[in-house]
C-alpha cells in the first residue's frame, strides 16, 4: 500500500479496531439489554392494586380499643391469580378521629396482634411490641406501625390500599 | 491393548503433561486445615451431581414442589439418600468453604500474587451463599416460603432502589409462582454458571502460582 493513501490520523489496523469495537457493543446491547428486560420486566410493570376498601360502619368499632379488621383482595402475579389477606386494626377515638393501623410490623413484616391485657401491639417474630397509637415500645423495629390513608363518606369507614 | 490406546490419546492431548501439572505439582509442607479447598470442591460436585439427579422428579410450581418432594423421599428408590446428601451436602460445603477462607486469612495466603484468587473465592462464597438463598425456598413448605418472604424482605430494605431488588427477586410484588420458577432458574442455571466459572479461574490460579506455604514464627 503507497503512503498516500495512508491517513494521518488513523491508519487501517486501528480503523478495524474501532469498527469492530463500536458494532460489536451495539450488537451486544441489542441483545443484551433485551435479556436484562426480560429478568427483571415482573418489576417494571405498573403497580395496579390501588383502591378503598370499606371497613364498614364507623359506630360499629368500640372507643379507644384497637379492634381487628380482616379482608382479602385478590391479587395477580406473573399468570398465578391468588387472593391475599390484609390486616388492619382500627382505633376510633372520640367522634370521627380514627386512626387505622396495618397489622404488618415494621420490622419484617411478620403480622401483629392486639394484646389485651398489656394493652400493646405484640409482634412474635422477634418480641416487638407497640404502644396504642403504634410506637415502637420495645424490640427492633425501626418505625411506628404503618397507617392506612382513610376518608369516611357518611358514616361508612374506607382506608386506601397501595400495592408494593 | 490399552497401553497403545493410551499412548495413541497421550500423543495428541498430552495426558501425562496434564497430570504432572496438575497433580505433581511442587507443594511446600502444609497442615490438614490445607484439605478444606478440595473439600469444597468435593462437596460441590456431590452437589452438582445430585441436584442433576433431583431434577428428575423435582417440579418447580406451586402445586407440584412440595408433593414432587414428599415423592422423591418416599416413592424413589434411594431418594431420601439423594436427597439427603444435597440438603445436608448443602450446609457443610458452606461450613468448609467457610473455614477454608479463614484458614486462608490467617495464614495471609491472600497477599501477593494470589489476590485474585482470594477475589474469585469470594464470587464463590456469594455464590455459594446464593445458591442456598434460592435452593432454600424449593421445597416449598411453611419455613422456606417465610425464609424467602424475611429474606426478599432484607433486601427491599436498601435505600432508593429496595423496593425495585425486591421486585426483581421476587418477580412481582408478592411472592409467589413465580418467584419460585425464577428462584430454580437461578439456582440450576445462573448460579451454577458463576460458580463453575470462578472455579475454573481459581484452580486454574492455584495451579499457575503454586500454594504458598505456612507463615514463619517471627523470630
Amino acid at each position: 500500500m503507497s503512503s498516500r493513501y495512508r491517513s494521518p490520523n488513523l491508519d487501517r489496523r486501528s480503523f478495524v479496531k474501532v469498527v469492530t469495537t463500536v458494532l460489536g457493543s451495539i450488537m451486544a446491547a441489542i441483545i443484551g439489554l433485551p435479556m436484562i428486560q426480560f429478568f427483571i420486566s415482573p418489576a417494571l410493570k405498573k403497580l395496579t392494586g390501588d383502591n378503598w376498601v370499606s371497613l364498614g360502619l364507623l359506630e360499629n368499632y368500640p372507643l379507644d380499643v384497637p379492634t381487628p379488621f380482616h379482608f382479602t383482595q385478590t391479587r395477580v402475579n406473573g399468570w398465578e391469580r391468588s387472593s391475599q389477606s390484609y390486616g388492619a386494626f382500627i382505633l376510633r377515638r372520640t367522634g370521627e378521629e380514627v386512626i387505622v393501623f396495618s397489622d404488618v410490623c415494621t420490622h419484617l413484616s411478620c403480622r401483629v396482634s392486639w394484646d389485651v391485657e398489656k394493652e400493646e401491639f405484640f409482634c412474635p417474630c422477634h418480641a416487638a411490641f407497640f404502644d396504642k397509637f403504634g410506637e415502637v415500645v420495645s424490640g427492633p423495629p425501626p418505625r411506628p406501625l404503618d397507617r392506612y390513608e382513610i376518608k369516611l363518606e357518611g358514616d361508612q369507614l374506607f382506608i386506601h390500599l397501595r400495592e408494593g | 491393548m490399552v497401553q497403545s490406546i493410551f499412548a495413541w490419546l497421550d500423543e495428541r492431548l498430552d495426558l501425562t503433561g496434564i497430570y504432572t501439572t496438575v497433580l505433581d505439582r511442587k507443594v511446600p509442607k502444609v497442615n490438614w486445615w490445607f484439605t478444606l479447598g478440595s473439600a469444597s470442591l468435593f462437596l460441590g460436585l456431590l452437589q452438582g451431581i445430585t441436584g442433576i439427579l433431583l431434577s428428575v422428579y423435582y417440579v418447580p410450581t406451586p402445586d407440584h414442589a412440595y408433593d414432587s418432594i414428599t415423592y422423591i423421599m418416599t416413592g424413589v428408590q434411594f431418594g431420601w439418600l439423594i436427597r439427603g446428601l444435597h440438603h445436608w451436602g448443602a450446609s457443610l460445603l458452606i461450613l468448609t468453604a467457610f473455614i477454608h477462607m479463614l484458614r486462608v486469612f490467617f495464614y495471609g495466603a491472600y497477599k501477593y500474587p494470589r489476590e485474585f484468587t482470594w477475589i474469585t473465592g469470594v464470587v464463590l462464597l456469594i455464590g455459594a451463599l446464593g445458591m442456598g438463598f434460592t435452593g432454600y425456598l424449593l421445597p416449598w413448605n411453611q419455613r422456606s416460603y417465610w425464609a424467602t418472604t424475611v429474606g426478599t424482605e432484607i433486601a427491599g430494605t436498601v435505600p432508593v432502589v429496595g423496593n425495585f431488588i425486591l421486585r426483581v427477586l421476587r418477580g412481582g410484588t408478592d411472592l409467589s409462582a413465580v418467584t419460585l420458577s425464577r428462584f430454580y432458574s437461578l439456582h440450576i442455571w445462573f448460579f451454577p454458571a458463576l460458580i463453575i466459572t470462578a472455579v475454573l479461574i481459581h484452580l486454574y490460579l492455584i495451579i499457575r502460582l503454586g500454594i504458598s506455604h505456612i507463615p514463619e514464627k517471627d523470630s
